[in-house]
């Protein structure tokens, strides 16, 4: 009872913290000094047609080698939570407990089959053009693993090569670094987007370098969310 | 009778979903609930940030024909604040992910999902 009252004020206190901000609150009627240095610059500077992704790919770019790295570790530790339990299952019981799948039917089979490269397909297309529209390396990485996942619901007795995953995985992270490091030899600074020339606004191989740390993230978060959506499913075929 | 501008409303959702997810977070004993509140705590705080780099009548910050690149200052929105939650989106999924699988483990070796049946570690 008392620990419920005391929830209840907690509450209560940070509503009233909230109401006073949320009562303060005025819209911004221009942008703040820095936004501004980004959006009057930004298109000239770097070449790119989308603002947020100048923003994440290269003037905070760090930050962003920073984020990748913490789903590095986050998918690593997934990877490590959920390993050692099916590794001993699998010396104590063998088969016997590894539940047979009712296989799905043809329509579903048939669906995946022809829908699956079409789901890639479009992760690619959103993390090559997230200089150009809304998407960017993480938002297609998220689409080719809801294509694995996809894979996993439909087809659950299909198997995902680990060797590739992890293969992939560290190219892909290990290129971004090194793109990371060409910035600093032979542009301003650690990833910088003009190691290559900034082509033609608006079209496709424009904005230097952002096409291509945005490729080697989203395959790194493509294939590192389908490890953990594997480990996921995986866990599931003992209980 | 006024009506609200779209940022307020936003903020205010925001705000409200902070307010569920730390309630579900304090009150729930099953752990996926309380990963649940964690989850909409995550997304009422990125509604806040994205309610506040809002600035009047602004548009994505893309620049492309309807937004030229010389008018642009005038036209879009904050792209700092829409930045950092695209940030904060994905290493709110890591930590989701990691809270789910210390569920699954724990589950494993307790067969509940009762956080009020881990004992061995309260003072």
């Amino acid at each position: 009872m008392i620990k419920r009252l005391f929830i209840a004020l907690v509450l209560a206190m940070i509503a009233v913290m909230f109401l006073d901000l949320a009562a303060n609150y005025r819209e911004s009627t221009s942008l703040s000094q820095l936004g501004y240095y980004y959006v009057d610059q930004g298109p000239a500077e770097l070449g790119a047609a989308n603002l947020v992704t100048a923003v994440v790919v290269t003037y905070r770019g760090l930050d962003t080698l920073g984020e990748v790295t913490v789903l590095f570790i986050s998918a690593a530790g997934v990877g490590l939570m959920l390993r050692r339990e099916r590794k001993r299952d699998k010396g104590n019981n063998g088969d016997a407990r590894m539940r047979h799948h009712k296989p799905s039917s043809e329509i579903v089979e048939t669906a995946t089959e022809l829908l699956l490269p079409m789901v890639i397909l479009f992760g690619i297309y959103v993390f090559l053009n997230g200089h150009l529209s809304p998407g960017g390396g993480f938002q297609g990485g998220a689409i080719i693993a809801s294509g694995t996942m996809f894979l996993l619901l439909a087809l659950p007795e299909s198997h995902i090569s680990r060797l590739l995953i992890s293969i992939m995985e560290s190219l892909s992270g290990f290129s971004y670094v090194v793109v990371g490091v060409l910035g600093v030899i032979l542009a301003g600074g650690f990833l910088d987007n003009r190691i290559i020339g900034l082509g033609t606004f608006g079209s496709l191989f424009s904005a230097g370098a952002i096409p291509l740390i945005y490729a080697f993230v989203g395959i790194k978060v493509g294939f590192e969310l389908s490890a953990v959506l594997d480990r996921f499913r995986e866990d599931t075929d003992i209980t | 009778m006024t009506i609200l501008p779209i940022s307020v409303i936003v903020l205010c959702s925001g705000l409200g979903l902070i307010l569920i997810g730390l309630w579900g977070m304090l009150t729930q004993r099953n752990m996926i609930r309380m990963i649940i509140g964690f989850s909409l705590l995550d997304t009422g705080i990125h509604m806040v940030m994205i309610a506040i780099g809002y600035v009047t009548g602004g548009t994505a910050p893309i620049i492309d024909a309807v937004v030229p690149a010389a008018e642009a200052t005038s036209l879009v929105v904050d792209p700092v604040p829409s930045a950092l939650v695209l940030t904060a989106i994905v290493i709110g999924l890591g930590v989701t992910a990691v809270m789910l699988s210390f569920a699954v483990r724990i589950h494993q070796t307790k067969h509940t999902l009762n956080i009020d049946e881990c004992t061995e570690s309260k003072w």
